[in-house]
């Protein structure tokens, strides 16, 4: 528990430096502005006090009282008053822009330094949680910002000056006081703990339930199939039954602490009533009418703040456990990139000399500065060959072994082996998803390590098996491939691998709005439009990751035409799920528990009559 | 949509009265209290009555405990009242959509209605009690406050019925101005988790074509937009602690100015300023909590219009009033059938089939994605309804049976299918919640799972993760077909579900079901032509419409479509 404090505490001051140092003087303005607002407020009772026993008292029983005194007292309180309302809307105001100011800035680092993070991350992380501090986390600290944290503020300020007050009204109801603040401080402590795990077991049942209802609806039509409909209802009233018990333990316990504080508060009037009578009737300390009376009233000042700070407190724990989330995410470590060689437009002479070019010249060059202070150029061809290449995605468990093989510029590498047997990994390994931990990689006679991510990846272009489209026109989804590719030469693009037949018949075209999940189109038209965008990237080197294994054999056929038109000339690797895709392959590579146990051309490993030969007579399991 | 919500109280109803209940006696005594406090100042202290201050605590004392139990009964009620509500409508919602017809889960994703049972739900919990609770208490506190003020003095008591209208005018204003501005900031909000969402998804194509910034300054744009939204809502809402202070302090100076000279002319005490001030507090921050409230119902109005949507969906599918409950035997007749999705006759996508099926025989049906073989088996186990014709099975309409009765009868293996996370023996039963474990291993042998079942070290109790992504997909598509075998029925369809089994483990499947249940009916929908090669006869799909029917010899001769895919597989070995 006290481990856990101290990380609020350290969340708490981070989250307070975004907010200072984004907004300094518009931040210290507003804790002025809160602080006179809050002695504005306090002033309510003061001013009580000097009417009564200034103003009132002594005219009482007067034969013509004269009330200029108390219009001037009233007037003067006004005018207070008329500061504290201005303030509190100053401080109001301000902080709508601190506060949306901050969260944004919290988004906006959070977006960014999520997109240097490595793959690696996302594969280890579940999306719905990522996407929560998006949504959930992100809500409970614009709450806090905005709302907790002035509150607490204004609360807290309040709480200290009516102290001061009392203490100058009187010391020993002071110390009565602080008796009961005690108490009300532990009993706080007592409920808001008990809430408190109770509503960490809600988050836990609401988490069970979720993955359940998410299991099953993700199901539903098995479960229709089977009429399976009344056990899965059973399993689902137990979770639900769980989850109602907590969430209605948790929200008691928070219903319950605002009646105990109010009435503790109660009681400490009571109290404060009686020994006050009793010292000023005792004449131990003299007291006044007017300032029992005030410091009667003071006391219901000091324990509604008090009560209110109780009652936050429950939310900024909640938003500062989602800030620890924010902070992680910020915090984790991002790709790291320590190449230099870059990629570049280039002019290529007869002879064979290179040189810079400004503008894109359909050429490109690989520029290699070297220690001496030297910069060399290396035509970008696609050569690639790996050296004795060992990787796993844990240090201890290795997924590939001793994977030596090249494609010379122009080829067409295929992998064929059961899942797991490493072909994605290959693929991750080329594009620096991951890091080989043994052995290397060139590319045109370049280590890959030596070589800029962004420059290594835009030499590269995949198709995944899964196809990411994004809410956008056609034209702007294929053009995710090249930013700056005209429509000409998105169209172009399209009408080379097949697609452009499809697009022209909807009644939009390349107009058309696509949602993320691609819904508008058929499985095989969105994997011709994720081709599409290779195509208008126009790599040297294409990786292939089961491309086209949505679709049937026969739309297969015009896709493959397409395909084939976007391999000519560049080398390509290809995980295929159909043997009948690859038999044209230079090489094809047979993986088995990540070694190569065959590899050649189609015609070699039929003669050789191995793995390879019963894959295609279908005597072993692909998948 | 507020009577169809009101329905899931039920045993919690008793709850839900009781909150206000307690929320009023609380009110009433934290109403009384200061009038109480008034009295020790005005007689106890003024008079140094001890005895009486002494009374009048006690008496105090007596009414804070009364309030203090009236609160914690109010809170425990209002708690487990909005958490039974949520329960109730989770379940409701649940139960609901497991009655769902095919055609209604088309028309929810997952994810959506997953949000629908848990945040949504929250948001509703939430303002629900909010509305037993601060509801009752803002106009109950309003009412009983203004009723004692008016018993100590009724002259001052005017004073509020000059800021009451004020505020409250003010605080509606404020709502009413704000509202469309935030109904803008949450479009944008979801503008913004798309973009999050879309992006984490698709982090490897953004990667691999070097996107970052360019998701970077898209996100960046909606979010300076979620900010600039947020603001001009915000903006608008800071009126409200100044509007409610403004008219407190004015209130306030008001009735201490006016109550002041009558303290002088001894026609009201100390005391009584006090509590007319507390008085004062108690009335326009009840007004305070109102507009607060009416905030968390205008959240909650869009969750609870999404909870009811499903709460009112309608099963497209329904029971026959007499149910017919045995199906006589496993032939299946299409009767010129049309079928389409929307239910709109001009998008069919299925057209005009008149297929006749013998019990005991073996279909395999062919042809290219969206060519609707899976529509047309799936109107034989009744998951959707023909929109024109009828299907047959055992010689009846589908629709004269019941639909557990047919379907228990007609085993499907979609081609989606999935495995739920617990033992194998547990996925099993789903086919047979009585199969012995004979049973099960008899279904996993004609299947071809039973094999590898058995070289698991925990066997059949072995433990599949969700979603099965523990076995591969051969092995679930076998588990799939043990289940559906269990069930023993007469028509056992297989939709696409042994595409990742290797050809000789898909030709033994077969050739068990030729020989330990030659009288069931099988249709297996295939890509590969191998499976479909030893059948009795084949559906040809083009399009929506059976190109032909007849036996793979003469399909062979005779159909177009039949031979190019025959010719694109068979010399995938030979070259």
């Amino acid at each position: 528990m006290k481990g856990q404090d101290t990380h609020y505490l350290r969340t708490a001051l981070r989250l307070m430096g975004y907010v200072a140092s984004t907004y300094k003087l518009r931040f210290l303005f507003v804790i002025i502005t809160i602080v006179l607002s809050a002695i504005a407020g306090m002033a309510g009772p003061l001013f009580l006090l000097y009417l009564i026993d200034g103003f009132i008292t002594p005219l009482i029983g007067q034969q013509d009282p004269d009330f200029t005194a108390l219009v001037h007292t009233v007037i003067l309180f006004a005018a207070i008053y008329c500061m504290g309302v201005v303030c509190t809307y100053i401080y109001n105001r301000l902080m709508v822009n601190i506060g949306q100011g901050v969260l944004k800035r919290v988004r906006d680092e959070m977006f960014t330094h999520m997109q240097t993070l490595p793959i690696r991350f996302f594969d280890t992380h579940k999306h719905g949680d990522l996407m929560s501090l998006y949504t959930n986390d992100t809500d409970t600290l614009r709450q806090m910002i905005t709302q907790s944290i002035p509150q607490t503020l204004s609360c807290a300020v309040s709480v200290v000056t009516v102290f001061i007050v009392m203490l100058r009204l009187s010391l020993p109801l002071t110390v009565l006081t602080i008796a009961v603040v005690c108490i009300m401080l532990s009993v706080a402590k007592i409920v808001g703990g008990r809430s408190g795990r109770n509503f960490v077991a809600q988050q836990k049942d609401v988490g069970a339930l979720n993955a359940y209802i998410e299991e099953m609806f993700g199901g539903q039509k098995v479960v229709k199939v089977f009429c399976h409909e009344r056990e899965t209802e059973e399993g689902f009233d137990t979770l639900n039954e769980k989850l109602f018990q907590s969430a209605a333990a948790a929200n008691a316990y928070a219903n319950i602490l605002m009646p105990i504080m109010g009435n503790i508060g109660n009681m400490h009037y009571v109290l404060t009533a009686l020994i006050g009578s009793l010292v000023s009737i005792a004449g131990i300390a003299p007291l006044t009418l007017g300032t029992l009376a005030t410091f009667l009233q003071m006391t219901r000042s000091f324990n509604q703040p008090l009560a209110q700070i109780a009652q936050q407190s429950n939310s900024i724990i909640m938003a500062l456990a989602g800030a620890e989330r924010i902070f992680r995410l910020i915090d984790a470590e991002s790709e790291t990139d320590d190449g230099y060689v870059t990629l570049v437009n280039a002019f290529i002479s007869e002879d064979g000399t290179i040189s810079e070019a400004g503008t894109r010249t359909g050429r490109w060059a690989w520029k290699h500065p070297h220690h001496d202070g030297t910069t060399t150029y290396t035509e970008l061809k696609g050569d690639v060959r790996f050296f004795d290449m060992s990787f796993g995605y844990d240090d201890d468990k290795m997924i590939l072994h001793d994977i030596s093989l090249y494609a010379k510029p122009g080829q067409k590498l295929a992998f064929v082996g059961a899942t797991g047997a490493g072909k994605t990994t290959i693929t991750n390994l080329i594009n620096r998803f991951y890091d080989v931990q043994d052995g290397k990689i060139r590319y045109d006679g370049i280590n890959i390590n030596k070589i800029r991510k962004a420059d290594l990846r835009r030499s590269l272009g995949v198709v995944l098996q899964d196809t990411h489209l994004f809410t956008g026109t056609i034209m702007e989804n294929i053009r995710f491939g090249r930013l700056d590719a005209t429509d000409e030469e998105v169209i172009a693009a399209s009408r080379l691998v097949n697609a452009d037949e499809f697009i022209s018949r909807l009644p939009d075209g390349y107009s058309t709005m696509l949602t993320a999940d691609g819904s508008e189109l058929s499985q095989g038209q969105c994997q011709l439009l994720s081709i599409a965008r290779a195509a208008v990237a126009d790599p040297p080197v294409l990786i292939l990751d089961e491309a086209t294994s949505s679709i049937d054999t026969r739309t297969e056929a015009i896709v493959q035409k397409g395909m084939d038109a976007l391999m000519a000339g560049r080398t390509v690797f290809v995980i295929a799920h159909r043997l009948s895709t690859i038999r044209n392959s230079d090489a094809i590579i047979v993986l088995d528990h990540g070694r190569i146990i065959e590899r050649g051309d189609h015609d070699e490993l039929i003669e050789k009559h191995g793995t390879y030969y019963q894959l295609c007579t279908g005597a072993l399991e692909l998948d | 949509m507020i009577r169809i919500l009101m329905a899931s109280i039920r045993e919690y109803r008793r709850d839900s009265i009781l909150t206000p209940l307690f929320v009023t006696l609380e009110v009433i005594l934290e109403v009384l209290i200061p009038f109480f406090m008034a009295g020790i100042i005005d007689v106890g202290l003024a008079n140094a009555d001890m005895p009486y201050t002494i009374r009048m605590g006690v008496v105090l004392t007596c009414a804070a405990f009364l309030s203090l139990l009236c609160g914690a009964l109010s809170g425990r009620f209002a708690a487990s009242a909005s958490a039974g509500f949520a329960k109730n409508l989770r379940k409701d919602m649940f139960y609901r959509i497991q009655g769902f017809s095919f055609s209604n889960i088309d028309r929810f994703s997952p994810e959506s209605l997953v949000t629908r049972l848990t945040t949504d739900v929250m948001n509703v919990q939430m303002a629900y009690q909010m509305i037993i609770r601060i509801l009752i208490r803002g106009p109950m506190m309003l009412i009983f406050a203004l009723v004692m003020a008016i018993g100590i003095n009724r002259e001052l008591s005017m004073v509020f019925f000059f800021a009451i209208p004020i505020l409250a005018a003010g605080l509606i204003y404020i709502a009413l101005k704000a509202h469309p501005h935030f109904e803008k900031v949450f479009q944008t909000y979801d503008h913004l988790n798309g973009v999050v969402r879309e992006d984490v998804a698709a982090i490897r194509t953004v990667k691999s074509y070097v996107r970052e910034d360019h998701e970077d300054n898209l996100f960046r744009r909606i979010s300076q937009k979620v900010y600039g939204r947020f603001v001009s809502a915000e903006k608008i809402v800071a009126w409200n602690a100044p509007l409610m202070q403004f008219t407190m302090y004015i209130a306030i100076l008001l009735i201490s100015w006016l109550a002041g000279e009558l303290i002088v002319q001894e026609e009201m005490t100390t005391g009584a300023l006090m509590s007319m001030i507390v008085y004062a507090t108690q009335i326009l921050s009840s007004l305070m909590m109102l507009s607060m409230v009416f905030v968390m119902i205008i959240i909650a109005d869009s969750s609870a219009r999404r909870i009811v949507e499903v709460l009112t969906e309608e099963s497209s599918l329904h029971d026959p009033e007499h149910p017919v409950h045995e199906v006589k035997d496993g032939s299946i007749d299409f009767c010129s059938v049309s079928f389409s999705y929307s239910g709109d006759r001009d998008s069919c996508s299925l057209h005009d089939v008149d297929i006749h099926i013998r019990s005991g025989e073996t279909v395999g049906i062919i042809g290219s994605t969206g060519s609707a073989k899976s529509t047309l088996v799936q109107l034989i186990p009744r998951l959707y309804d023909a929109t024109e014709g009828t299907v047959k099975v055992g010689g009846r309409d589908v629709r004269e049976y019941g639909l557990d009765d047919l379907r228990s009868q007609v085993a499907m293996v979609l081609q989606k299918n999935t495995l739920f996370s617990g033992t194998i023996k547990d996925n099993l039963r789903w086919g047979n919640p009585d199969a012995t474990d004979e049973e099960m291993r008899q279904a996993c042998r004609l299947s071809q799972a039973d094999e590898f079942v058995s070289s698991f070290p925990d066997g059949y109790d072995t433990y599949i993760e969700q979603g099965g992504t523990n076995v591969s997909g051969g092995q679930k598509q076998r588990l799939c077909i043990a289940r559906a075998l269990l069930r023993k029925p007469r028509i056992l369809i297989l939709d696409d579900s042994t595409s990742a089994v290797d050809t000789r483990t898909d030709a033994l499947i077969r050739k068990a079901f030729r020989e330990d249940i030659p009288d069931t009916t099988k249709i297996i929908i295939a890509q590969r032509i191998s499976s479909v090669e030893d059948a009795d006869r084949v559906i040809v799909m083009n399009g929506g419409r059976v190109d032909a029917f007849d036996t793979p010899e003469n399909l062979l001769r005779t159909n177009t479509i039949y031979r190019e895919v025959y010719e694109s597989q068979m010399n995938g070995g030979r070259k």
